[in-house]
């Protein structure tokens, strides 16, 4: 008996991996047109070539995987960079918007980070409560089977019922994940990406005072005095090439985030509401035909 | 000749059957139907009538008895149909398998329906027949609360005393309205001594709350934590129910235990409920050897009806231990829902501080709100899970063992029956061969011997026969039960689920302009 009832389930369960899927896909999908579109829209970044040829080349691209050498580069680097960012940020910076964005990046990062875990614990729980609303569904699917008094109309029905809300459920925990863990996961890197940013402007700002140091012992000792002038010039150039340029990403990455987040909350909450009335209209009708059959 | 007469085998129950057949595809057709085309099977309704006092722990033989509450009404459609029947022999043959069948639906249709107009052939106490008129419609005045659970004494000798009030218009009680304070082994107490003096012969008395030693410890040692009053909770609520199905019995409900844990003031305590007394260590023991001898009786059950049932029972056992896990899985998936919840509507309030843009920063701090408004609906929503869905399914699954171990009680019955023809076969080839050997005082002992174990087999019958038939009127209403408790429970169920459903829409409509405000 138990296996008839395994093998009528069975094109349910293909149903429900197959909704499983496209759900991982949907999400996989939106992340990477994100990415594509913020960089289309960058100023510089959208000029350049790999750009283009991802855009256009329309057979396969050989992408090659970083190998082992290259990651144990980038492991260096890692390590190297927050290092030195630690010596780094010690330096106070003049600009006030600089100093300004460099404590609102720091909390900022934090709690992000801090809200994106419990956002992902949170859709988490929501996905296993549907599945027990899956188990409950084929549970009373037996009991209803097997039953030869008049509940056993009852168990059917309501078994049909927690088959439904089951998918509706599922589909909040998808959609949870998708507007709101995925963006705070988004906002999670972007944020880094800006303290990497302003670490990158801070290196060169040292970069420029040790060079104005240099400068003015080689004037006084009256040797290399051109070489440290040039050397000096080269830094100021790209600490204010850097500064003008983060100083505009910055204001972008606000205009972004609020954007972004305005959109995904909207979308979320027009999510959230159309599942409840959905799952709302299915077990009024439900209990509809429930009270009418007693 | 006083008038014979004996409960119908399937009293309630019967009420059932009759509507399934007129559904058409119920079990009890068929059962029926092979039961009828069989006319000539022996009935035992000219048995001396057998029933049990109430007052006794055990059926008394061969005595007319008319405290039963369910002989009276239907006496008259008895009578009808064993007047008609054939003269029954008793059964003295080796093989004991009666073949007992209900009593046939069409003789019991008509007199059934004027079963409610027709006064009481018989003297009985108006209590009797205020439970019976209201056993057939359904209703029982009686309401049972179970409240205000209270910490007495200190330490480790400190105990939860609750209060049991009892509302009801039956005459048997002394007043309307009344309540006692009784403590956890008061209930175990009561519960015992239903068991003993009705289970073995065939009635369904609901299981009384599990012990739990860490649940109540805790309460003792003194913690005050939520883990506690939600035991402490758990308890109230489940002793409620046990109280409310116990009254629900028409025969527990007369039953002078109950009566006097209800009402009186002062209850002797029940030490023998410890489950380390040397009451406790007999019972354990007791249940082992019942597990032995369950698998040891071979019984030859000749009536179908049973073998299905016990099926059945067996059947829905399982199905409900399923349910019950998953729906465990739920409440305790939707606490975790509801911490993460919580825990996330801080961190989105944090971030919102943090936030310097003031439109986004107000919105996430709303959407904060919302969060923790929602954790509280998944509390609740969990709390229902458990009490209204979890908590049935546990009962039942408790209930079902209480069933089973009827049927099993049955089996002993019959066992018992079974030794004694045995024996009294034995005693006859004594007799015999004393008969041979001429041994003038030796015959006149095997002759008295034979005697005390003839009726003893009779007496044997009568019970087997009886609990037989106690079994198929309590099923019957046990199913009844059963049906309407769980159409009940799943519609209450489904309503929470709603409840749940509009507060959400609620907490998102007011939440979505906010987010469209955001500029």
């Amino acid at each position: 008996m138990t296996t008839l009832t395994e093998i009528k389930l069975l094109p349910t369960l293909i149903l429900l991996v197959s909704c499983e899927y496209l759900a991982i896909f949907k999400k996989t999908v939106a992340m990477h047109e994100v990415f594509l579109c913020r960089v289309a829209a960058h100023p510089i970044l959208r000029k350049d070539l790999n750009f283009h040829v991802f855009l256009e080349y329309n057979q396969d691209l050989s992408v090659r995987g970083k190998n082992k050498k290259e990651k144990l580069e980038d492991f260096f680097k890692n390590m190297v960079k927050s290092a030195d960012g630690v010596i780094v940020s010690g330096v106070k910076d003049v600009d006030d918007f600089f100093e300004h964005e460099r404590t609102f990046l720091l909390e900022y990062h934090n709690r992000v980070k801090d809200a994106s875990a419990k956002s992902d614990r949170m859709t988490r729980s929501h996905k296993s409560a549907a599945d027990d609303y899956n188990r409950i569904g084929s549970s009373l699917y037996a009991l209803g089977t097997q039953d030869s008094t008049e509940i056993c109309k009852f168990y059917l029905k309501v078994s049909e019922l927690f088959d439904k809300t089951r998918k509706i459920e599922a589909r909040v925990s998808a959609d949870e994940d998708l507007k709101l863990s995925d963006l705070l996961k988004y906002y999670l890197r972007e944020s880094q990406a800006a303290k990497d940013l302003l670490y990158r402007r801070s290196r060169s700002l040292v970069d420029y005072e040790n060079a104005n140091k240099a400068l003015d012992k080689a004037r006084a000792k009256n040797k290399d005095v051109l070489q440290a002038e040039t050397s000096q010039q080269v830094c100021c150039q790209k600490f204010e090439k850097i500064s003008e340029s983060a100083k505009q990403e910055l204001i972008d990455f606000k205009t972004r985030r609020v954007a972004a987040f305005r959109k995904n909350l909207v979308e979320l909450a027009e999510l959230e509401l159309k599942h409840a009335k959905g799952n709302l209209q299915l077990l009024q009708s439900c209990l509809a035909v429930l009270n009418g059959d007693i | 000749m006083a008038a014979e007469r004996e409960p119908p085998p399937l009293g309630d129950g019967k009420q059932a059957d009759f509507e399934e057949l007129e559904d058409g595809e119920d079990l009890f057709t068929s059962t029926v139907s092979t039961l009828e085309s069989s006319p000539s099977s022996p009935e035992p309704a000219s048995l001396p009538a057998e029933d049990l006092s109430t007052n006794s722990n055990g059926p008394k033989p061969a005595e007319i008895v008319l405290d039963d509450d369910r002989e009276d009404l239907f006496a008259e459609a008895t009578e009808e149909v064993s007047l008609d029947s054939p003269e029954r022999e008793p059964i003295l043959s080796p093989e004991p398998s009666p073949a007992i069948t209900p009593i046939t639906p069409t003789t019991l249709m008509a007199p059934r329906i004027e079963s409610k107009s027709i006064s009481a052939p018989v003297i009985f106490d108006r209590s009797r027949d205020e439970i019976e008129e209201e056993a057939n419609g359904d209703v029982f005045d009686i309401e049972i609360g179970v409240s205000d659970p209270e910490k007495v004494g200190d330490g480790m000798n400190a105990y939860m005393a609750y209060r049991v009030t009892t509302k009801t218009s039956l005459s048997m009680f002394n007043k309307n309205e009344f309540s006692v304070k009784r403590r956890f082994s008061d209930f175990l107490g009561l519960h015992s001594k239903l068991a003993t003096k009705y289970l073995h012969i065939g009635y369904i008395v609901p299981p009384a709350p599990e012990k739990s030693i860490v649940g109540m410890t805790k309460v003792k040692v003194g913690k005050e934590d939520s883990s506690s009053t939600e035991f402490v909770e758990k308890r109230r609520a489940a002793l409620e129910r046990y109280l409310q199905r116990t009254v629900k019995h028409p025969t527990l409900l007369q039953d002078p235990d109950l009566r006097q844990f209800l009402e009186s003031s002062e209850l002797p305590r029940a030490v023998n409920t410890q489950a380390l007394s040397g009451a406790g260590i007999l019972r354990m023991v007791n249940k082992a050897a019942d597990a032995v001898n369950k698998m040891t009786i071979k019984m030859n059950e000749s009536d179908a009806w049973f073998e299905e049932k016990q099926q059945q029972f067996e059947n829905l056992d399982q199905q409900l231990r399923k349910l019950h896990a998953s729906v465990e899985a739920l409440v305790c998936h939707r606490k975790e829902l509801s911490a993460n919840t919580a825990a996330f509507a801080k961190s989105a309030a944090m971030l919102g501080n943090s936030e310097d843009h003031t439109a986004l920063s107000r919105a996430l701090s709303q959407l904060a709100e919302v969060e923790e408004k929602i954790d509280q609906l998944h509390q609740e929503q969990a709390f229902a899970d458990f009490y209204v869905f979890s908590e049935l399914l546990s009962d039942y699954i408790r209930l079902i063992a209480a069933v089973k171990g009827v049927f099993d009680h049955r089996m002993k019955c019959w066992q018992k029956w079974d030794d004694a023809q045995v024996t009294l076969q034995k005693k006859r080839e004594a007799e015999a061969k004393m008969m041979l050997a001429n041994k003038p005082d030796k015959i006149q002992q095997a002759k008295n011997e034979i005697r005390e174990w003839e009726a003893k087999v009779q007496q044997g019958e009568r019970d087997f026969e009886q609990i037989s038939k106690t079994i198929r009127k309590e099923v019957g209403r046990f199913e009844k039960e059963r049906v309407k408790d769980f159409k009940t429970v799943i519609i209450k169920y489904l309503e929470s689920l709603v409840q749940t459903q509009q507060q959400l829409i609620k907490y998102w409509e007011a939440f979505l302009p906010e987010a469209k405000a955001i500029a």
